[in-house]
C-alpha cells in the first residue's frame, strides 16, 4: 500500500470514535440542547463496554447494555435541560465532570485487564488493485457502520418530515408547538439517542482502537468533538469528513517526524481548534448578512408561556 | 407557575452542587486518601510509640496503580514496603505535575516522615516544599535536584534498553527497528541509545526509527503512533510509554512488541518479547529503614542490575531460545559490573564522535544525554 492509502487508512480508523461522537452532538444540537457532556458520556461508554464485554466475551450484548447506560446518562442531561431548564453548559460540563470521575471509580476492578475482541472486518479485497480506494478494503464493520450513519442521518435531518420537524424544534420551538409537534418529546429524544451515538464513540475507542480500560482514556477526544460539531456546520456528511480530517492530523503528525520535518507535535495538536476558528470566521464572514445556521434556540430552555 | 419555578430551581442548584463537589472530588481525591489514612497511622503511632518510631510514609503518584506501567512499579514498591514495616502508606494518585503537585505535597508534609515523589515533574515542587519542612525527608525519582533533606533516586534505565535492544538486534529481519519515544528527556533518550547500540552489536545494518508522541500516557496518540511506524515496516516495535497500546497495535500486524517499565506480556502473549521492567522495592525499604535508624542522607542514588533495581521482564513465550540465551549472559555481565553501555567509540547520527575510543561516558554525561547515537533516524526536538 503506498503512503496516501496508509494515511487514509490511518485517519479513517483514527476518526470513527470523533465520528460517532459528533453525529450525537449534532442530534443533540438540531433539537437545540448543547451537550458539553461528550467527553464524560464516551468514558462511560468504554468502561460499560470494557466491564460487559469481558463479563460476557459478547459483542452484541455488550453494545447493546453499552447504548442502555449511556442512554440513561443522556437522560439525565435531558430532564436537567428540558424539564428542569436548568443551564444546558453547566448541566454538561457535570455531565462530563461526573461520567470522568465515575468511569474511573468503576473502571478500577478492569483497569489494565486486556480485552480479547475481535471485530469483524468487511473484506472487500477487490478494491486492492485501485489506488486510494484499495483504503477500503479491509476496514472494521463499525466504521462502515458509522459511514452509513452520517448518510442515514443526512437524509433524515434534510429529506424527511422528522428531521423538518427537529429543524424547527432546535430553531423556533414555539412555532413547532403550534404546529401540534411535541417540543419535549422531540428533544428528549434526541438528546438520549445523541448520548447513545457518544457512547458508541468510547464503545469504538476501546473495542477497536485500545483495546484494555484506562482510566480517562479518551483525552480530550470528547472536547474536539464538540469542536468539530461546528466545523461541520451540523451537516453529517461534513462531519464525516471533518471527523477524518481531525483523526489524521494525529497520524499526520507521527509520519512527518518519521521524515524529519521539523514541525512541533504541540503546534499539529491545536490544529483541530484553529481550524475550527478559522472555519467559523469564515462561515461568518460569508454569511454576515444573512441569518446564522446555528440552531437558532440552541441553549435556551423552551417554555411554552414564554413570549421571546 | 412560580412555584414550579422556584422548586425547579432549587433542585438544579441541589444538582449543581452535586456537579461541583464530583468536579473538586476529581481534583483531591487524593485529600480523601490522606483523611482516610491518617487515623490508622495515629492509631498505629500511639501502639508503638514505646518502642521504635514507624515511619509515616507517603506516596505521590502520576498515575493510577492500575496504569499497567510507572505508577504501578511504584506501588508495588509501597507494599513491599508496608508489609516490611506493618504500616499504611499514604498513596495519592492521579497529581498532575504543576501548582496542584505542590499543593498535594505540601499537604502530606505537615504529617507525614518520609514523601516519595514518583515523577520527573514533581522536582521543583518537591524542593520548594522541602524548604519549607527541614525535618520531613523527601524523596524524588528521575530528577537531578537534591537538597539537605532531598534525595533523588532513578534507575540505570539504558542496562535493561540495552538488554531490550539486544533481544531487537536478533529478531529483526529487515533490519528496521521502530522505537516510539514518550518525551524527549534525558532517561528516555538514553534508554532510546543504549537501544540502537545493542541492537548494532549483533546486527550492524540495524536502524531504529524514532517518533515522539510527547505522552507518557494517552492509549489513542500512542498507538497513532506506533501505527505510522508500523507503516513504515518495522518488524520490531518498542514503546517507551506506560500503555500498552503500541504493544497491541504491534500485535495485530504480528510485529515484535516490547514495552517499559512492567511486564506486559498479557497484552500481546505471542509477539511480546520482554522489556525492561523496575523494582523500587528494596531501595523503599532501604531508604525507610535508613530513616529509623537516623542514617538517611541525602544524595542522587542510580541503581541498575548490580543494585537490583533494574531487570527485564520475563520472555514472550515465542522468544528463541538462543535470544534469551544471548541476553541472559549479557544481563549477568551488568549484574557482575563488567560491562558499560556507553563505551567508546560512540558516535551521534549527525556523525559527530561523542566519546572517544575505549572511553567510558562518565555518569553525569549519560543523564542529560541530549543526542542520538548513529543508526537512530530521528531526532530530539528543539
Amino acid at each position: 500500500m503506498d503512503m496516501v492509502t496508509l494515511i487514509l487508512v490511518a485517519a479513517i480508523t483514527g476518526g470513527t470514535s470523533l465520528l460517532f461522537a459528533v453525529l450525537g452532538g449534532i442530534l443533540n444540537e438540531k433539537a437545540g440542547v448543547i451537550n458539553l457532556g461528550t467527553e464524560g458520556i464516551m468514558l462511560i461508554g468504554a468502561v460499560i463496554s470494557a466491564i460487559v464485554f469481558l463479563q460476557t466475551q459478547n459483542l452484541i450484548i455488550t453494545f447493546i447494555i453499552m447504548l442502555f447506560g449511556t442512554g440513561v446518562l443522556g437522560l439525565i442531561h435531558a430532564f436537567l435541560c428540558i424539564t428542569l431548564r436548568a443551564n444546558q453548559i453547566v448541566s454538561g460540563l457535570a455531565v462530563t465532570l461526573f461520567g470522568t470521575g465515575l468511569s474511573a471509580y468503576i473502571g478500577k476492578s478492569v483497569a489494565g485487564a486486556p480485552i480479547p475482541v475481535s471485530i469483524p472486518k468487511v473484506d472487500l479485497s477487490f478494491l486492492n488493485s485501485i489506488p486510494v480506494l484499495n483504503a477500503f478494503a479491509n476496514l472494521d464493520i463499525f466504521i462502515w457502520m458509522s459511514m452509513m450513519l452520517s448518510i442515514i442521518l443526512y437524509f433524515y435531518m434534510y429529506k424527511t418530515s422528522w428531521g423538518l420537524h427537529l429543524k424547527a424544534v432546535g430553531d423556533n420551538p414555539s412555532t413547532s408547538d403550534a404546529m401540534g409537534v411535541s417540543v419535549i418529546a422531540f428533544r428528549y429524544f434526541h438528546v438520549v439517542i445523541g448520548s447513545m451515538l457518544m457512547g458508541s464513540a468510547g464503545f469504538y475507542l476501546i473495542m477497536a482502537y485500545s483495546p484494555n480500560w484506562i482510566e480517562g482514556m479518551t483525552s480530550g477526544r470528547g472536547w474536539i468533538a464538540i469542536a468539530l460539531i461546528i466545523f461541520a456546520r451540523w451537516n453529517p456528511i461534513y462531519a464525516l469528513f471533518g471527523a477524518y480530517f481531525f483523526g489524521g492530523l494525529d497520524s499526520l503528525g507521527f509520519r512527518m517526524q518519521i521524515y524529519d520535518l521539523n514541525i512541533p507535535s504541540y503546534f499539529l495538536k491545536m490544529i483541530p481548534y484553529i481550524s475550527t476558528i478559522v472555519v467559523l470566521m469564515f462561515i461568518g464572514w460569508k454569511n454576515r448578512s444573512k441569518p446564522s445556521i446555528e440552531p437558532k434556540s440552541l441553549g435556551n430552555p423552551y417554555f411554552r408561556e414564554q413570549r421571546f | 407557575m412560580k412555584k414550579l419555578l422556584i422548586t425547579s430551581m432549587f433542585l438544579v442548584m441541589i444538582l449543581m452542587l452535586g456537579a461541583c463537589s464530583q468536579a473538586s472530588n476529581e481534583a483531591t481525591e487524593e485529600e480523601d486518601t490522606v483523611e482516610t489514612s491518617a487515623p490508622t497511622e495515629t492509631a498505629e503511632e500511639s501502639e508503638t510509640d514505646t518502642e521504635e518510631k514507624v515511619p509515616r510514609v507517603a506516596f505521590v503518584y502520576i498515575g493510577v496503580p492500575a496504569d499497567g506501567g510507572w505508577t504501578m512499579t511504584h506501588d508495588e514498591g509501597r507494599k513491599i514496603v508496608d508489609e516490611t514495616f506493618g504500616i499504611t502508606s499514604t498513596t495519592v494518585e492521579n497529581v498532575p505535575e504543576g501548582p496542584d503537585a505542590e499543593r498535594v505535597i505540601e499537604e502530606l508534609a505537615q504529617n507525614h516522615d518520609i514523601v516519595f515523589t514518583t515523577s520527573y515533574g514533581y522536582m521543583d515542587p518537591t524542593i520548594n516544599v522541602a524548604k519549607k519542612y527541614p525535618d520531613v525527608v523527601f524523596m524524588h525519582a528521575t530528577g537531578y535536584k537534591t537538597a539537605e533533606n532531598v534525595g533523588t533516586y532513578q534507575t540505570k534505565g539504558y542496562e535493561p534498553g540495552y538488554l531490550s535492544g539486544l533481544a531487537a538486534g536478533s529478531l529483526t529481519e529487515n533490519g528496521k527497528i521502530g522505537y516510539v519515544g514518550a518525551f524527549p528527556t534525558p532517561e528516555v533518550i538514553y534508554t532510546i541509545n543504549a537501544f540502537t547500540l545493542a541492537a548494532q552489536s549483533v546486527n550492524p545494518d540495524a536502524e531504529v526509527s524514532v517518533v515522539w508522541s510527547n505522552t507518557w500516557f494517552d492509549p489513542t496518540v500512542e498507538r497513532q503512533a506506533a501505527v505510522s511506524l508500523l507503516d513504515q515496516g518495522v518488524d520490531v516495535l518498542a514503546n517507551y510509554q506506560d500503555s500498552p497500546a503500541g504493544i497491541q497495535a504491534a500485535a495485530e500486524r504480528g510485529v515484535w512488541g516490547m514495552g517499559n517499565d512492567a511486564d506486559m506480556g498479557e497484552y500481546a502473549p505471542e509477539t511480546y518479547v520482554t522489556n525492561p521492567t523496575i523494582n523500587w522495592g528494596d531501595y523503599y525499604v532501604e531508604m525507610v529503614q535508613n530513616w529509623m535508624d537516623g542514617t538517611w542522607e541525602s544524595g542522587a542514588y542510580l541503581g541498575g542490575f548490580q543494585e537490583g533495581m533494574a531487570n527485564i521482564a520475563p520472555f514472550g513465550k515465542n522468544v528463541p531460545q538462543e535470544v534469551q540465551d544471548l541476553v541472559n549472559a549479557k544481563k549477568q555481565e551488568f549484574e557482575n559490573g563488567t560491562f558499560d553501555v556507553f563505551t567508546g567509540p560512540i558516535y551521534d547520527n549527525k556523525g559527530e564522535l561523542r566519546v572517544q575510543d575505549g572511553e567510558i561516558m562518565p555518569v553525569e554525561d549519560i543523564l542529560t544525554m541530549d543526542w542520538l547515537v548513529k543508526g537512530v533516524n530521528g531526532s530530539v526536538p528543539e
